[in-house]
Order: C-alpha cells, then structure tokens, then sequence
C-alpha cells in the first residue's frame, strides 16, 4: 500500500464516528427493539415459496377465505426476488389450521413449493434467548482470556471493544430497519464476533512483532509504529474482507429465503469488523498503552 | 529448472483435480442432509412431570427409549431422536411421510386398562371404578398382533400376558361376569368371561377396532410400551419437501458462484500462488465432504452457510501469507527466502486468528442448540480442514514451485514487476 496517512492521529473522528452511530442505534433500541422472530416469541410462522412476487392483497385474501386472523404488519416479503411470503401468526396454529392454510396455498398460488410452518412455545422461545445472550457473552470471556494469555490484557480490551461495536452495530441495523431476528441472527452475530476478533489479531500481531525490533520512547514514536503496522497489514485486511465479503454477498443474491436476513447481518457486520479492526481497536490501544510515554512535544522543547 | 520438484507440484495438483473430479459426486451423496435441505419435520418436546412421579434420570432414558421405538414405527430414514435441556426431546424426521400421523405416533399414549368394575356416566360414557383395576398395558407381552375371530370373523388384536397365573385368576375370578377393558380412558369392550383362560392370552375386539388396519396400529402401540411420562409438544418446524429441495440448490448455486469469484480474485491479485490457494481450496472443499460423510455429520442450511464462510477463511490463511511474501522481496529477500520467511511469520498469526474463532465456535457449540449447533460444528470442522489445506498444503506447494526454479519472477507470485531476484 503506497497512499499512507496517519490513522491514529485522526483516531478522534474514527471514535466520534463509531460513538454517533453506537448512540443512535441505543436510541433506537429504546423506542423500538427487535422485531424478534417466532424463535424468540411464542405463535406459529409460515413461509411460503410462492415463486411469483408477493402480492400481499392476495395473501390477506386467501388467509380471510381461511378464516384466519392476523395483525397488521403480519405478512412480509422475503426471499432476494421477493417470492416468498412470510406469514406471522400470533397463536399456534392446529395442525387442522395448517392443513386448511396449506390446501388454500395451493389453491391461491399454484406455482408455490409448498410451507415452512415453525411453532414455538413461549418457554421454548425464553430458554434460546437466554442461551443466546450466555453464547455471546461466554464467547468474549474466552476470547479476552486467550489474548491476554497470547498477547497483553490491553489487546484483549481493545479487540472486545472493538468486536462489541461490530455486534452493536448489527443489532441496532436491525433494529432500525425492522428486520426478523431469529436463531439464525445469533449464529451471524457469533460469527461477527469471531471474525472481528480474527481480523483485529492478525493487526495486533504485526503491532507486537514491530514492538520486539524497536521499543518506543515517546507517544508520537508509538503511533508511528501502530500507523507502519497498519499500513503494512493493509493490503491483506482488505483482501481478506473483500473474498469473504464475495461468499456472505453470494449467499445473499443467491441463497435460500432463509438465511437471506443472516447473510445480510453477516456482511454488515464483516464491513464494520474489517472498519473496527483497523480504525477503533488499534488507535484504542495507542491511546491506553501511550498513556504512560511521554509527548514528543515536551521532549523537543527540552533538547 | 529441476524437472522433479516441478513434476512433484503437477502431481500433487492433478492428483487433487481428479480425486474431486472423480469422488466428488458420490461422496456428495452418501453425506446426510438436514431436514432444512431435503425436506421434513422437527418436534420438541417437554417431558411433563405428574402428580407423585417426578422426573428421575431412569424415567427419562426410558421415555427416550420409548419414543425411539415409536420413531422407528414411522420408518423414516435416519431419525435423530435427542434429548436437550434434560428435560425435552426433540425429534427430527426428514423425508416425506405423513406428519400427522407421524405427530400421532410419537405424542399419542395407548394405555390399556382392564376394569372388574365400571358404571356408566349420565352422558353415557363409561368410568372405570379404579379400585377394581385388574391389569395394565405393562402385563402385556409385546407381541401383541392383529387377528379375526374364528366364529365371528370380527377383527380385534391378540393380547399375551406375561403372567399367565394372574390372568387365569383372574378369569377364575371374573367367569361369567363381564371385566371392562378401557383405551385411553374410553370403554373399548365389556366382554362377558366365558372360559378360564389357561395359556395367557386374550381377544380384545369392539370401539374403533373394525378394521386390520386400526387393530394393527393398536397391536403397534401397545407393543411400544407406555411413555412413563406424558409428552407435550412444544415446538414443530415443519419443512415441505420441494421447498428444502429449493433452498440446497439456491445455496449450491451461491456456493458455487462465491467459489468462481473467489479463483479469479486469488488468481487476478497472486497469479501462480493464487493458482495455489485456489488448488488449496478445492482440497478444503473435497475434506470437508470427506469428513461430513465420514463422521455422519447432519448438513443443514446454516452448515452449509458457515462452510462457504469458513472457505473465506482459508483464503485469508494464504493472503495473509503472501503479503507477507510480497513484503520480503520487497525487502529485496531472494524468491525463495521469502517464502520461507513468510510461511514461518505467517503460521502464527493464522494460529491466533484460528484459535480465536474456534473458541467462538466451540462455545456456540456449547452454550446452542439446533440451528446454532449445527452451524458451530461446521465451522470448527472448517477451521480445522482450512489448516490443513491453506497452511500445509499450499505451503509444500508453494515450495516446491519456488524450489523447482520454475519461476523465477516475483510477478508470477503476485510481487512486484521489476524487483530482480534469483
């Protein structure tokens, strides 16, 4: 990489930017929440194939034929072309109901392949989400303790801060945009986790090779280093993020309906780990570990 | 140029191309596919403790063994019948079959009671007294079957008791007075005692049972045993066949077009070692088949999904290799120190990055359940394989071109132009 410039010096507007949009997504957060799935919430959700664009009229025409009742909001597209429909019903469905739902598909739309229908129990629903909170935090337990062990406790904090900002800012994206948070949500939030981590350790571990050949005096020959190491590990950040980022993008043009909403949180949390890894986690940890080194400023006015 | 190293690196990479050619396809085949990806129906569901019957770890072995048995009644392919939480049961069953009466099999109890005594409700239902409780399903033998009554030609099922003395006492008992044999708390017969019956069998006919067929799926039931605990099913996903069908060639197709975009990327940014990486990857590709069909791992969608992801991952083991290559002969390093000095800086950071992602995959492992497990083992099975492929394999292979003298310009190995080196 030729085009360098400091990134730890113009570490103010990375943490400005990161903290806006971490306080907007907490805003967020607090006036609406998750649009939870029926993973997380008690009640009967269909899915159906129709292989033709959803017209909602058309749905709300056939669930009325059935004598079904449902909210408003309850039938969303999904699926890339936007053929298949996703039916949320607020009480389980009798297997006669899924029955009369299924004939009624086939009669309304007769180029559908036919229903995913998922049913949960709300004590069912309470035991994932419990499950899913302890994966993410135990997750980061372990993480921090094998980078302290590797590497130094500071390392550690600055990777966790940096991959809860990644997770943050998934969650708050989903939030904004009203999007299903099922099961599936929490695995690609593991997996932003993990890469998150993965992209800031191969950074992290230039940083400490560099600090064996030479041991900075100053604040400013600390920076120097932590901005060589950056550019020197560039080319591989954005190779890397770029073929993984050709899989999660593949997936989500192509991929079935139903990981269509994880792949989508796969790739905008890949973008803000590869962004996190190099613009928040490293600055972050200039800033703790150069606490102790004295300013270049003072040292040059003392010659 | 030594012709024997470079035959050694165009052996290795034909016999790579033509295993996966070759083997591909019927490895592909023989590797179990989740109800997700071909179709099927998955239950949960909670043991419930009664009244004065708690749950003891015995008691929930032997309803586990019970649903197994009446799982393996419906005769799908590979059910997977598991116990999560300590307390729920989950059973996934792929293919096509009837899900109701598959529901109705593993849910549904055939508790068989034998009555001396019994009066009738005013809505002209029957109550058993439960003072004169004479027998159970659990004195039965299970070899109970279906069968016709000589003299009427009426259908019911052949009952034997383990016990033969008990029944005869309790025919000697009964003779001539009618016992009350109830099905799940209905009045199935009251038949009149007519003979002593010495050999410990019986003929229960009459209710529902007019035809072979009700009278077999009864002889079934009640051959399965009672479930020690009653069963609630508390969660169901259920999977048509042609739409899971539609989901796997969806994500093949991904698959596949992430594969091509990813060869011409490494190709177009490392040239030869690209080439590598790319041959590296077809590897990782064939093992992860290879060990899915091998260790009778389940593929779901989300397995499938960490797969393709976790192939970025091997990738990101040989660029973070050759960049570091690039920077050696930038450094001015020979072709070959270079890669030497790369492939041993490089091996440590792919461990730590590897090791971090693995302890959150093998944590999802732990803490997760369905979906998430499914997508952890996947993963942890990726790392590992990747390891193989992207650091052993394509470091032997890059040093075998290097050290054939085939090439001998940095720009094949995706160096600069110019930089002159031996």
């Amino acid at each position: 990489m030729k085009v360098r410039f400091s990134i730890v010096q113009r570490r103010r507007w990375f943490f400005l930017l990161s903290g806006l949009i971490t306080v907007a997504g907490f805003i967020v957060f607090l006036l609406s929440g998750f649009n939870l799935g029926t993973d997380f919430r008690s009640g009967s959700r269909v899915q159906m194939q129709l292989n033709q664009p959803v017209d909602v009229g058309r749905v709300e025409q056939m669930l009325r034929a059935g004598g079904f009742s449902v909210p408003q909001g309850a039938i969303t597209a999904a699926g890339t072309r936007g053929d298949a429909v996703v039916i949320r019903f607020p009480t389980v469905l009798s297997q006669a109901q899924q029955d009369t739902l299924q004939r009624l598909e086939k009669q309304y739309f007769p180029r559908s392949q036919g229903a995913d229908v998922r049913t949960v129990d709300p004590i069912v629903a309470k035991i994932l989400s419990r499950k899913a909170v302890w994966a993410v935090a135990l997750a980061s337990l372990f993480i921090v303790v094998y980078i302290a062990i590797r590497f130094e406790y500071r390392f550690a904090v600055a990777a966790i801060v940096a991959l809860l900002h990644d997770a943050f800012i998934v969650m708050s994206f989903f939030a904004l945009f009203r999007l299903e948070v099922d099961t599936l949500f929490v695995t690609a939030v593991l997996t932003i986790v993990g890469y998150s981590v993965n992209d800031t350790i191969v950074i992290f571990d230039r940083i400490r090779e560099n600090l064996k050949a030479e041991k900075p005096k100053t604040f400013e020959e600390l920076e120097a280093l932590v901005d060589r190491s950056l550019w020197q590990t560039m080319s591989r950040s954005i190779n890397t993020v770029l073929t993984v980022l050709i899989a999660a993008v593949m997936l989500f043009l192509f991929g079935g309906a139903s990981i269509h909403t994880f792949t989508l949180a796969l790739i905008i949390g890949l973008v803000s780990g590869a962004y996190s890894s190099i613009f928040i986690a490293s600055p972050l940890w200039v800033v703790w570990r150069g606490r102790a080194l004295p300013r270049a400023a003072t040292a040059a006015k003392t010659p | 140029m030594r012709w024997g190293r470079f035959g050694a690196f165009l052996a290795i990479a034909v016999a790579i191309v033509g295993l996966t050619a070759g083997t591909a396809l019927p490895l592909w085949k023989s590797i179990r596919l989740g109800l997700d990806l071909q179709g099927g129906f998955d239950l949960l569901y909670q043991i419930e403790p009664t009244k004065g019957h708690p749950l003891t770890p015995s008691g929930i072995q032997a309803a586990l063994q019970a649903v197994e048995m009446r799982v393996n009644r419906i005769g799908t392919g590979s059910p997977v019948i598991e116990l999560e939480n300590g307390n729920q049961i989950r059973v996934e069953l792929a293919g096509v079959f009837n899900h109701d009466e598959a529901k109705k099999i593993i849910g549904e109890t055939a508790e068989l009671e034998i009555y001396g005594k019994a009066t009738q409700r005013k809505d002209g239902s029957w109550q058993p007294d439960p003072k004169t409780l004479l027998m159970t399903g659990d004195d039965l033998k299970s070899d109970a079957h279906w069968s016709t009554d000589p003299n009427t030609g009426e259908n019911g099922v052949t009952v034997n008791f383990k016990d033969p003395q008990k029944w005869e006492n309790i025919t000697k008992a009964y003779l001539g007075k009618p016992i009350y044999i109830f099905l799940n708390g209905q009045l199935l017969n009251d038949p009149v005692v007519r003979d002593i019956m010495v050999n410990g069998s019986s003929f229960i006919s009459g209710g529902d049972l007019t035809t072979p067929q009700a009278c077999i799926e009864l002889a079934d039931a009640l051959n399965a045993g009672a479930l020690p605990y009653p069963l609630r099913l508390v969660s169901q996903t259920d999977v048509g066949p042609s739409l899971g069908a539609a989901s796997l060639r969806a994500t093949m197709w991904a698959g596949l077009a992430a594969v091509c975009l990813i060869f011409l990327f490494m190709f177009a940014v490392y040239r030869l070692a690209g080439l590598i990486a790319d041959l590296a990857l077809v590897a990782y590709a064939y093992l992860v088949l290879a060990t899915f069909a091998a260790a009778q791992v389940v593929l779901t969608l989300p397995g499938l999904a960490a797969l393709i992801l976790g192939m970025g991952m091997a990738v990101d083991a040989n660029i973070i290799t050759y960049e570091r290559m690039k920077e050696e002969m930038r450094n001015g390093k020979s072709l070959q120190s270079s890669v030497v000095a790369a492939n041993r800086h490089a091996l440590r950071t792919i461990l730590d990055s590897n090791t971090t992602t693995f302890l959150a995959a093998a944590v999802m492992y732990w803490v997760g359940q369905g979906d998430i497990r499914g997508f952890a083992v996947a993963l942890m099975f990726s790392i590992l394989i990747s390891l193989l492929t992207a650091v052993l394999l394509s470091r032997a292979m890059l040093l075998l071109l290097v050290r054939s003298g085939a090439v001998r310009r940095p720009w094949w190995l995706g160096g600069p132009k110019g930089a002159v080196s031996r």
